[in-house]
């Protein structure tokens, strides 16, 4: 088990060092909520959902919304590590006539189950596919990614108060609550409070976690997996910007952009995380 | 007139009656349909499928955003959905998640809007929707459709469990009277020439006013008038062939409409005349108001929806024609 988890920092940090890549190859972008979802998405893709690369219309593969869709270019570099399509693919972000927008979108990119921009939808979306799910007998999991930002948003509200309703038990939910939307910090902005406890007091299975820590990350979607009186919500701890000097040395980091100068040093640094990882695994496996 | 209508126009099945049989059904050989209501199931019609199919019935309460995003959901993993609301909640309020969860994604759901226009009498203003198909129709591929009576909206439901795409329908729930006969066909986008008339086109759509177009069309015949009446169910795509054909053979064109005169049925048809044909027209419709409470017809007559405010229409069109 430690041994996979491990593996799973490596891959981890090399989502983290491919998306800075991709963004900087476009010059700007959403850097902050990308890097904060990072290790959800490598406990995710490289352990938690049943998916292939092979066939990313397979109909009993479990889907994955990222509805605060802006995280897209995380999300691009987990499936290109997990050979959706190929690397150098990701040089496209943004470009004119790309596969791979700002914005997820289930159309244009293998392996993207749902469309995301406008933000409060995913969840509802996710709710129609548990649904579908149950109603067909299949054993298909259905996960959420919402932005905590996104949680201002009315239809999130909705959606929470109909899952426990009707015991969606093969929906897992998770808010990236790292505690900056765009304008600045959530408290300020429209102050969210205890984000867990109000889901809760919707009907859910609530976990609190921190959302950069591996092994908690695992046993919590493990958790939701063999809760069966309805939907998880996992609120997922977090540092928007994590491990990408840029971001982190502003605030607010919701969008960033590169310069020549800083280019090197996040690449650098980056490496480095993805180094250290590397020998920790290593380490691990002798 | 055509030999699509009746000789007599009967009292058959409301609408949301002839809907509820049609969808049990196509459900019973048709695994992959779902209905999805916001907190108007007693109002739909539908209370006979949620009973008998509960597991393919999806009451959201009152939310109908949540409603919009369930269904594209659901039609992400094969099934194929029809929504429901009272026809102001079922557009203005879901404008957003039927752009992206499900028009943008491409995703396959059927929304039926009751009550259009003057037809929510009683529940006023707030639930009168003039407006609705402006909301939806500059929403890429959309399919728009106000059913004219319950023989075409039953064919036009079993036609819709096969297609795919984004389809609003805005249906007068409680219309009883059967216009058209049984068996005909109709083709979504296609419009239908139901007087032979030369001398003004009213293109028109609904029970309440192709009712009274054709009536219109009656009491101008005494007038030596020869009034062409079109049924253009499809408001989008809008049969743009015919409106040309029509501009081109009678000169000129009234639209009729239980819609707000701007963004409706009277605009789609403008943009198809002025493409194709431009000649003079006239419109008939909510002028940029707000909705009331009253009876339905006590309404109809408020916003000229009616056959006399269909022939002042005609006769101001035909004296602008050159």
């Amino acid at each position: 088990m430690a041994e996979n988890h491990a593996a799973l920092r490596v891959f981890a940090e090399e989502i983290r060092l491919e998306t800075l890549r991709e963004i900087m190859h476009f010059g700007a972008g959403h850097v902050g909520g990308s890097m904060s979802v990072v290790e959800l998405l490598a406990v995710l893709y490289g352990a938690e959902l049943r998916h292939d690369p092979e066939r990313p219309d397979w109909a009993d593969r479990d889907r994955f919304i990222l509805s605060k869709g802006h995280a897209g270019p995380a999300l691009y570099a987990a499936l290109a590590l997990r050979g959706f399509f190929p690397m150098d693919m990701l040089k496209t972000l943004n470009q004119n006539g790309t596969t791979l927008p700002s914005h997820c979108d289930r159309l244009k990119t293998p392996g993207i189950d749902m469309t995301a921009g406008s933000l409060g939808q995913g969840l509802s979306v996710g709710i129609g596919m548990a649904m579908g799910a149950r109603m067909a007998g299949k054993d298909f999991r259905t996960y959420v990614c919402l932005g905590d930002g996104e949680c201002n948003e009315g239809q999130v509200w909705e959606a929470a108060l109909f899952a426990p309703h009707n015991r969606l038990n093969n929906l897992t939910a998770f808010v990236d609550y790292n505690h900056q939307q765009l304008d600045g910090l959530t408290d300020e902005v429209l102050d969210l409070g205890d984000l867990e406890g109000k889901f809760r007091a919707f009907g859910w299975h609530t976990l609190s976690v921190d959302g950069h820590d591996i092994p908690a990350l695992i046993a919590a979607v493990e958790e939701a997996k063999g809760y069966k009186d309805g939907p998880t919500m996992i609120v997922l701890n977090t540092i928007k910007g994590n491990g990408c000097l840029a971001a982190e040395a502003v605030m607010p980091n919701h969008h960033v952009a590169f310069t020549e100068e800083n280019r090197a040093v996040n690449i650098a640094h980056a490496e480095a995380r993805l180094e250290a990882a590397k020998k920790a695994a290593e380490g691990g496996a002798k | 007139m055509t030999g699509v209508l009746r000789d007599t126009f009967e009292t058959g099945l409301p609408l949301r009656d002839a809907a509820c049989e049609t969808l049990l059904t196509l459900a019973e050989t048709d695994g992959r349909i779902v209905f999805l209501d916001a907190d108007c199931v007693s109002s739909s019609g539908l209370k006979r499928f949620f009973a008998k199919y509960p597991e393919r019935a999806v009451q959201c309460g009152i939310s109908e955003a949540n409603m919009i995003g369930i269904a594209a959901g659901l039609s992400a993993v094969g099934y194929v959905p029809f929504c429901h609301s009272f026809g102001t909640f079922a557009s203005r309020r879901v404008v957003d998640q039927v752009f992206q969860s499900a028009a943008y994604a491409d995703l396959n759901i059927r929304i039926i809007g009751s009550d259009p226009g003057v037809t929510a009498a009683f529940n006023g203003g707030t639930h009168m929707p003039f407006e609705d198909v402006g909301s939806f129709r500059s929403i890429p591929g959309i399919t728009i459709i106000e059913p004219t009576d319950s023989v075409m909206y039953a064919a036009l439901l079993k036609t819709l469990a096969e297609v795919h795409g984004v389809y609003y329908l805005r249906v007068a729930r409680k219309f009883s009277k059967k216009l058209y006969k049984d068996g005909t066909a109709f083709d979504i986008g296609k419009g239908i020439q139901l007087t032979s008339g030369n001398d003004c086109t009213v293109i028109t759509s609904g029970g309440l006013l192709v009712s009274a177009a054709l009536e219109a069309a009656e009491m101008l015949k005494g007038e030596g008038i020869a009034l062409r009446v079109v049924d253009m169910f499809t408001w989008k795509p809008v049969d743009a062939a015919l409106v040309a054909r029509c501009a081109e053979e009678t000169g000129a064109i009234v639209v009729a409409e239980n819609h707000n005169v701007i963004g409706g049925l009277g605009s789609a048809v403008a943009e198809a005349a002025a493409a194709g044909r431009p000649v003079p027209m006239e419109f008939v419709g909510a002028e940029d108001r707000f909705g009331q409470v009253g009876t339905e017809s006590f309404l109809a007559g408020e916003y000229g929806m009616t056959a006399e405010g269909i022939v002042a229409a005609v006769k101001r069109a035909m004296a602008r024609r050159a």
